[in-house]
């Protein structure tokens, strides 16, 4: 199985290589268009500022090939945000993918939320054999209120969307390579999931 | 909801985990590949590597001793100690880390904070505070609590926060050794003052003083060394004290 990470220079892409690598399976890193599209999974990560990630991503017209993809592609936390409509974070234009726009936790919470949370109203195969209620780790200030894609609930501020699906495209805000022994269950479920669906 | 987070902190010098007394007398308590993962198996959320060692020497051991950790433990990790650049920062993220903090190099420049948090987000960016009362003044100290600055604990805090910190690792210098318990008081009012997550460390010592940090002190997290290089207090049991006393955490 091919997996590639995308490389557009934002985020911390060695955690998931490891995680990958600790599942059994290696992934390459490319920004190659044609090595993205050959890939039988892509994951999308993501950390930093959403407008400055999204110059990157223009700069290399991945803006462009992500949309197309045909494959299971997973986003991470910022990559998640930026497969969304837009984000309030830099005021910036989102991939499109889901039909959400992303915004920031109001001060009557501790922003960004740090730390583990759980996640319930559980939906997709990406959560196959996870329990609800299972905690995962989040760093983020922003975040995709809950819509019709949502197919994980998280509790901080209000309920939003912590996981997004639409057709093959797969979103979590919070970090599976980083979630303890669920969270690598839940990248080794989007890792299995069937390529050809 | 967002549950609260116990942290052991690892001193690493040259590769190897130490805990000093007031920061004085330093003792092996071992390997810190091997430390982590047994931390990470027995339920912490999270771990801190403070590389004493590194204004003295050369930073190599450290990021391979970054990336090992990396590459065997699956919860976050922070690493500090003598970073003071940009570069410092992206070759610790690049190989596995997930924040960093800075101390002694933010109160000397404080504007690296703001390059930090534009460069690489927030999220990733601890800003460490040690300090302890001078004359019922809560004075910032560096160099391990050694040297004292002319910056108070409080408008300190705020500043950083407002340069784009994403959280506050509180150390009180007045506690830490003495397993007496947390600065509680000073902790909450910190947590008045800033909106971003707050790390309670120094004075661990028995289980009620982390549901003191987390009820009296509003600490988001509560971080300890030797309390657990050494045994003293096991974090499964820990964490089940915590809830069995209403604080939230992730059993």
């Amino acid at each position: 199985m091919k997996i590639v990470i995308i490389n557009y220079g934002a985020g911390n892409i060695q955690s998931i290589m490891f995680a990958i690598e600790r599942l059994g399976f290696t992934a390459v890193l490319s920004n190659n268009p044609e090595e993205i599209q050959s890939a039988d999974k892509v994951i999308f990560p993501g950390v930093g500022e959403a407008s400055s990630a999204m110059e990157k991503l223009i700069e290399s017209g991945l803006d462009r090939l992500i949309p197309t993809l045909k494959q299971p592609v997973l986003g991470i936390c910022l990559g998640m945000q930026l497969m969304c409509n837009s984000s309030e974070e830099g005021n910036t234009k989102g991939l499109g993918i889901f039909d959400v726009d992303v915004i920031k936790f109001t001060s009557k919470v501790k922003v960004p939320q740090m730390g583990w949370n759980q996640i319930y109203d559980l939906k997709s195969d990406l959560f196959k054999d996870v329990s609800e209620n299972e905690f995962m780790y989040l760093v983020h200030s922003f975040y995709a209120p809950n819509c019709d894609e949502a197919i994980a609930t998280t509790n901080y501020d209000v309920e939003y969307a912590s996981a997004l699906q639409k057709d093959n495209f797969y979103g979590t805000q919070f970090h599976p390579e980083k979630s303890g022994n669920v969270g690598e269950k839940i990248l080794e479920n989007f890792l299995k999931l069937n390529s050809k669906e | 909801m967002l549950a609260k987070r116990i942290i052991p902190c690892l001193d690493i010098k040259n590769g190897r985990t130490v805990k000093g007394v007031n920061f004085v007398d330093l003792r092996d308590a071992g390997d810190p590949v091997e430390l982590a993962e047994i931390y990470s198996a027995e339920g912490a959320d999270e771990l801190v590597f403070l590389d004493i060692s590194a204004t003295e020497e050369r930073r190599k051991t450290l990021v391979n001793m970054v990336r090992s950790v990396a590459e065997k433990i699956n919860i976050p990790f922070t690493v500090g100690g003598g970073i003071s650049s940009i570069e410092d920062v992206e070759v610790l993220l690049n190989n596995g880390a997930d924040k960093v903090s800075i101390n002694s190099s933010a109160v000397k420049n404080p504007q690296l904070i703001n390059d930090l948090a534009q460069k690489f987000g927030s999220q990733c960016v601890v800003v460490a505070i040690d300090a302890k009362q001078i004359d019922g003044q809560w004075i910032v100290h560096l160099v391990g609590g050694k040297v004292p600055t002319e910056l108070n604990l409080f408008d300190w805090a705020v500043e950083v926060a407002e340069r784009g910190a994403g959280e506050i690792l509180f150390t009180s210098m007045d506690n830490d050794g003495t397993k007496n318990g947390f600065a509680n008081e000073a902790l909450a009012k910190l947590s008045t003052l800033i909106n971003i997550p707050i790390i309670a460390s120094g004075g661990a010592g028995n289980m009620r003083h982390f549901v003191d940090s987390f009820k009296e002190g509003k600490a988001d997290a509560a971080l300890a060394a030797s309390v657990f290089h050494f045994k003293e207090i096991e974090i499964k049991t820990l964490k089940e004290e915590l809830r069995n006393n209403g604080v939230e955490v992730r059993i």
